[in-house]
């Protein structure tokens, strides 16, 4: 990793990955035909031709797009469809859309499984998919030109239909069993950029009508025939186990079904949910808390500082840094820290499970349908490939639904019962039993020569490894996490000597991917000493920073663009103060400007200014939309956000005391999409990260006081 | 056996009367268009009309809603026509969408009440509605534009 932009820096990423492939399996590439030829099941179409994984056409004419990552707000239901169809010819307004099932042909080439993550779901399918799109469009063309007795390079496509040469036309479904029975073309031009009809387009969402009337099904909405609710006992302290259980009481309340022991709790099953949770509740369990009774924030952040103390795994090395610091004429340096979160999805964790002799559907909100196919099989006791795994919407996912905790239990429910069994945790489960965004302690320095400039510059990272945790075994001893060391090893700035190292320290918790993962973490050291290191140097942080971008043109426009819009050459009005934050993550770069003051002893953010570069946009709609969005996760989190552990429990629990953003604390936000003709980048997740450090940076410009740890409310700016 | 007001239809439902609204129109009929989202009246994401006024049903016991007229995200219009969604599908409000049946409740109800909202009115009627996808930007817009939607039909 010695180059130092950040596009090298992800494709390093993405290669880790692939050659690691990240515990589910290998990489499928190629397109699938295994169900080329096939005629589908699909109810109210009298056949069904499978052209690839992704489309089915009906003999009726109506066409479906497979969608093979999950919809949790981010837009792939919309955008991905919109990649497909663009190639296909197919206006995407009038493509049905479904969750595809769990699948080799639907592996995330960058991830190495099915899996919606890592700002991904874009960048994987730019490529693979108008591919498919293209393929499935040449057979079809191929199919009519027989049919017309002529070449399929004379006859052209137009919204779901094959022209010939001399204007005659056949509907794609009109020739889609023809055409499924035809070889696959192994090379298709792709349409230029300048081609595009839908692409790049304004298009609207294809989810937002059954998003307006409550026929949108998430993971809480499936309901099945005869089907029982589940309500789970798990054990209120981290890692804890049920000692006794007297079900007595629970089995004596009304609707309440059975008991079931199951390997993350009891379930209680009933008629209705609400008497499921009302004979949990009922239960008198004696837990056994031993195993982290000693588990605290004070112990997590000794046990962080302690690890510090070793040297850490190199995950970027130029020049010389150690020996430039010990050069340098001055040395700043600094330590931040950051606390546990949780993820608080709007729907809680929920699953919902039917076992069979010799099957096992699964209806769930997941960002993994492998992994959820492959517990569920275990927890059946079957074989994967007798698991169908149904994707629903998912009521909120920032990483959190890219485990499989909450899918277990409902399946041993079913088992146990006979019956479809949907489990549901309540939102006390949920901020209790998260899979946490890991905590941090990080050590930074900085070195000017006796001119003043930049000359070395060393990021030492202490924390936990979320993918040794979700992926076991995909990060060899003594290798790096490239989900620990986002937004450092790309540092963007000139300097001669970079150091960025990591020692990897677990916490006595599980970790989990949450929304833009280390990026959140390291963004918020790295541009926050950025500012310290400008105002050592007696400098305007944006002149500071443009000057070591020099070199880098996608940053330092984006810097460029934000400046601008925030007026930042102007003063801000009386009592206004501005900070900046710079980042590249998931192939996307930005640039924050947020614009504050200090009431009463408290932080009031008034404006952020955003303006960035992914490349290729689909949507364009989607892409504002998602930086608002992470923009105002990554707020929560900057003000209030933080988990607390005390004697092995955690002391949040609901949104009383894990307060996020609401309404009437919502700061302008104003989003500027510089135009790039780059492949996509994700856009999911970036706008998170870089949040605290533009707010703690105003802060500091108001107040003087250089925050070094979130969340801000454990600051007192009076 | 209760009997209750639902989007219009009279039903008699044997349920205990402490059961949270929610959950009888979830589990009993059938209405999963409102959502669970914290059981404390914390997030909204459940809210309903009780004769027109927003409630949070995961802590509204059935028992107590009597002939109050209970209306539900399905029973807002047949055909998504009402004006708040009319605005919400112009502004491609919804991300997840989990929390929209409750933020278009709440919405509706507020505009109901003031046909033209300020931005002060808008936040402090949907200040009780958490959207973690952070739609709020939007939420607003639509509510501005449902406004002028509502009163196109009303001259």
């Amino acid at each position: 990793m010695s180059a130092p932009g950040g596009h090298q820096e992800a494709l390093s990423r993405r290669d880790f990955l692939k050659t690691s492939a990240v515990g589910l399996g290998g990489l499928v590439l190629a397109i699938d035909l295994a169900g080329c030829s096939k005629p589908g099941s699909r109810p109210g179409a009298t056949s069904v031709v499978t052209t690839n994984a992704w489309l089915r056409i009906g003999t009726d004419n109506s066409i479906t797009f497979l969608c093979d990552r999950s919809e949790m707000g981010q837009g792939v239901y919309t955008g991905l469809v919109t990649i497909f169809a663009e190639e296909l010819g197919v206006d995407p307004a009038r493509i049905a859309v479904e969750f595809a099932p769990a699948g080799p042909a639907y592996v995330n080439a960058l991830l190495g499984g099915q899996i919606t993550g890592g700002s991904t779901s874009v960048r994987d399918a730019w490529t693979r998919l108008r591919t498919a799109g293209a393929q499935a469009r040449e057979l079809l063309k191929t199919a009519a030109a027989r049919e017309w007795d002529t070449s399929a390079s004379a006859c052209r496509v137009e919204n779901g239909e094959v022209i010939s040469p001399f204007g005659k036309r056949l509907s794609y479904g009109a020739v889609a069993t023809a055409a499924a029975a035809l070889p696959v073309p192994a090379d298709v031009a792709l349409k230029p950029a300048t081609a595009f009809q839908w692409i790049g387009r304004e298009g609207r969402r294809l989810d937002t009508p059954a998003k307006v009337d409550g026929s949108a099904i998430y993971g809480i909405d499936v309901t099945l025939p005869g089907m029982l609710y589940a309500a789970l006992a798990q054990p209120p302290m981290l890692g804890g186990k049920a000692k006794s259980v007297d079900d007595a009481a629970a089995r004596a309340m009304p609707g309440v079904r059975d008991v079931v022991t199951t390997t993350s709790g009891i379930a209680v099953v009933a008629d209705s949910w609400w008497q499921a949770r009302q004979g949990r509740d009922a239960l008198r369990i004696e837990w056994d808390g031993s195993a982290s009774a000693g588990l605290n924030d004070g112990a997590i952040l000794r046990g962080l500082r302690q690890a510090a103390a070793k040297s850490g795994i190199v995950a970027r090395k130029e020049g010389d840094a150690e020996g430039a610091l010990k050069a340098a004429a001055r040395v700043v340096r600094a330590e931040y820290e950051l606390p546990l979160l949780a993820h608080a999805t709007m729907e809680p964790q929920v699953c919902t499970a039917h076992v069979q002799a010799s099957s096992c559907d699964v209806y769930v909100p997941t960002q993994t349908q492998g992994a959820a196919q492959a517990v569920a099989a275990a927890a059946a006791g079957l074989e994967p490939a007798q698991v169908k795994v149904h994707t629903t919407f998912l009521g909120g996912g920032f990483g959190r639904r890219l485990d499989v905790d909450f899918i277990p239990a409902a399946v041993e429910a079913s088992k146990a019962t006979g019956k479809p069994v949907k489990l549901l945790w309540t939102r006390e489960d949920d901020i209790t039993h998260d899979t946490y965004r890991p905590p941090a302690y990080d050590t930074v320095a900085g070195g000017f020569d006796r001119d003043g400039n930049l000359v070395a510059w060393k990021l030492h990272l202490t924390g936990p490894s979320i993918t040794a945790r979700v992926f076991p075994g995909a990060v060899p001893a003594g290798a790096v996490d490239p989900f620990a060391i986002e937004a450092a090893a790309n540092y963007p700035y000139d300097v001669p000597n970079v150091l960025v190292d990591w020692v990897p320290h677990e916490v006595g918790l599980d970790v989990g991917y949450w929304r833009s993962v280390s990026h959140a973490l390291n963004c918020f050291v790295a541009e926050s000493f950025m500012d310290e290191l400008a105002l050592a140097a007696g400098r305007d942080p944006a002149a500071f920073r443009r000057a070591l971008l020099a070199k880098q043109p996608r940053y330092r426009e984006v810097l460029d663009v934000a400046l601008r819009r925030s007026g930042y050459d102007k003063p801000a009005a009386a009592g206004r103060f501005r900070g900046i934050a710079v980042m590249e993550g998931y192939d996307t770069y930005m640039a924050q400007v947020a614009e504050i003051s200090i009431e009463d002893g408290k932080v009031k953010v008034h404006r952020i200014v955003c303006a960035l570069d992914c490349g290729q946009t689909i949507n364009p709609t989607i892409v504002v939309a998602q930086v608002e969005s992470a923009i105002l996760f990554g707020l929560s989190a900057a003000l209030w956000g933080e988990i607390n552990v005390q004697g092995g429990r955690v002391q949040q629990s609901n949104f009383h005391d894990y307060r996020v953003v609401r309404m009437n604390e919502v700061p302008a936000i104003e989003t500027y999409v510089v135009g790039s003709d780059n492949p996509p980048g994700g856009i999911g997740e970036p706008a998170t990260a870089l949040v605290a450090p533009a707010i703690c940076n105003a802060i500091h410009a108001a107040t003087k006081r250089r925050l070094r740890s979130l969340p801000v409310k454990r600051h007192n700016l009076a | 056996m209760l009997t209750l007001n639902v989007n219009g239809v009279d039903r008699s439902l044997d349920v205990d009367p402490a059961t949270p609204l929610l959950w009888v129109l979830r589990d009993t009929i059938g209405l999963t268009g409102t959502k669970y989202g914290c059981g404390m009246a914390l997030c909204g994401a459940c809210t309903v009309h009780l004769d027109g006024q927003p409630v949070r049903s995961c802590i509204t016991q059935v028992g107590t809603v009597g002939t109050a007229k209970v209306t539900t995200i399905e029973g807002l219009s047949p055909d998504r026509s009402h004006p708040v969604q009319r605005a919400w599908i112009e502004l491609d409000v919804p991300q997840c969408g989990y929390c929209q049946s409750g933020q278009i409740m709440s919405a509706s109800a507020l505009l109901a009440q003031t046909p033209r909202p300020t931005d002060a009115d808008i936040d402090a009627a949907m200040a009780g509605n958490i959207c973690r996808c952070g739609t709020y930007q939007r939420i607003r817009a639509a509510i501005h534009r449902a406004a002028e939607l509502g009163g196109e039909t009303q001259p």
